[in-house]
């Protein structure tokens, strides 16, 4: 089949307008959505630490959302959301919250029990003990958690082309309807998996830049 | 758009017509579909991903591979390489069929590696120790201890797949996804409802006979130690 070609350049250039309000639209929701997921998990994360038994039935139910599959999710969430973006971004949300939730609780549990245990020789109460001494501890295995819900939703966030707004999906989508345009589908996809790859490197410097104790002790 | 409570309405009465679920084309014939199409992905991926991940984790080889391989494939669009497949003249159910296989195999590859690799290194002493050959050594000893790691990861692979095949819907296959994408293409999202519920009780549903399965299937010595 001649004239499909799997990439053109002259495809990127002449579309270069949509590909990047896409890609802005898909580093907004991605963006958006793990950023109100965080502050859902991340205090979550640290009350059941706190309380025992509140683990379960909240790991549960996160668990129980997180095994709904994408599309179902968004079908089911559209009656009472609408079409377009809502639906999408409420999703992607109860998608990052199970791993946000996982990293928080797994980088609590880690924190050095003596280190703990200095704090309130020192006469810090819980809350300060919290949010002084265990959350820095955390912080790493919390980052890891950010980074891998936010290349997850960016992979995620195509499927959102089904309730019409799927970002870089919306371009895929296209293509395909387009009799299978090859360049057009290759395009948004490698677009997506930069998009990723870009968003986890930013991450990966930010939780760089807040830990400066671990590059300390490695160097 | 309708209010959400006569969507609601619409979805009950979709799902309380058993032609719904008896029609050519109806929720059971789409769910056969569905689960033969998650059997076929299974299994192709499963043939590549415990063999590879037996022999790397006994020859303690291709560590960096392994994990190489499980971040690239969280990064990829599964909908981008389905819809890439399909570019090639491959069917709808084929080509998610693939990619549902694809996006298997880096899960069970890892779950695979890990159980071989951490086998017990003494157990693994005392086979060497008693003439085993490697081979032997893999089937026998390192293998039956990985049982809980391989199928923790079969029990993920298979929930991740059911849940990949109804994306084969939007490139003009079948399976369960159909409802959805025929309802939000006609506009009626009663239907559209009860198909993503439809999907997500499935969902749950094999998750949940799995999570029994594997239990069944974990040696009762190891059991304690599972999680």
């Amino acid at each position: 089949m001649p004239g499909n070609p799997w990439f053109s350049w002259s495809y990127v250039v002449d579309n270069a307008p949509v590909l990047w309000q896409r890609t802005v639209e898909h580093a907004g929701i991605t963006i958006e959505a793990v950023a109100i997921s965080a502050a859902i998990a991340i205090p979550l994360g640290a009350l059941i630490s706190r309380y025992r038994w509140l683990s379960g039935p909240v790991l549960g139910t996160t668990a129980v959302l997180y095994t709904v599959p994408s599309l179902a999710l968004f079908a089911m969430l559209t009656p009472a959301l609408g079409i377009g973006r809502a639906p999408v971004l409420v999703g992607l949300v109860v998608y990052a919250l199970l791993i946000i939730l996982r990293n928080t609780v797994a980088g609590l549990a880690t924190v050095d029990p003596a280190v703990l245990d200095a704090a309130r020789g020192l006469g810090y109460g819980p809350g300060r003990t919290l949010v002084q001494v265990a959350m820095p501890s955390a912080l790493p295995s919390i980052i890891a958690g950010l980074r891998l819900a936010t290349v997850s939703s960016v992979a995620l966030v195509t499927v959102g082309v089904v309730v019409g707004f799927g970002g870089l999906g919306q371009i895929m989508f296209q293509g395909f309807r387009n009799n299978s345009y090859r360049a057009e589908i290759m395009t948004a996809t490698l677009a997506t998996i930069l998009l990723a790859l870009v968003l986890d490197l930013a991450l990966w410097a930010a939780g760089r830049a807040l830990t400066p104790w671990l590059r300390r002790r490695t160097a | 758009m309708s209010a959400p409570t006569g969507v609601v309405d619409e979805a009950l009465v979709w799902l309380n017509d058993p032609l719904t679920w008896t029609e050519p084309g109806g929720v059971l014939e789409l769910a056969g579909e569905h689960l033969y199409m998650t059997v076929v992905a299974v299994a192709a991926a499963a043939a590549v991903a415990i063999p590879v991940g037996a022999w790397l984790g006994h020859s303690g080889r291709g560590a960096g591979l392994v994990v190489w391989l499980t971040n690239a494939s969280r990064a990829m669009p599964t909908l981008g390489i389905i819809l890439l497949l399909a570019a090639t003249g491959l069917f709808g159910n084929t080509a998610t069929v693939i990619a549902a296989a694809f996006f298997a195999v880096p899960v069970l590859l890892v779950n695979t590696y890990e159980g071989v690799r951490g086998a017990d290194p003494d157990a693994r002493d005392a086979a060497r120790g008693m003439g085993m050959s490697g081979g032997r050594i893999l089937l026998q000893v390192e293998l039956p201890l990985a049982t809980t790691l391989v199928s923790a990861g079969l029990r993920t692979t298979i929930v991740q797949v059911v849940a990949t095949i109804p994306l084969a819907a939007l490139v003009g296959g079948g399976g369960l996804g159909q409802i959805i994408a025929l309802g939000m293409g006609t506009q009626r999202y009663g239907e559209v409802l009860a198909g993503g519920v439809v999907v997500a009780v499935l969902c749950l549903a094999i998750d949940g006979v799995l999570a029994i399965g594997q239990r069944l299937a974990t040696p009762a010595p190891l059991r304690v130690s599972a999680r």
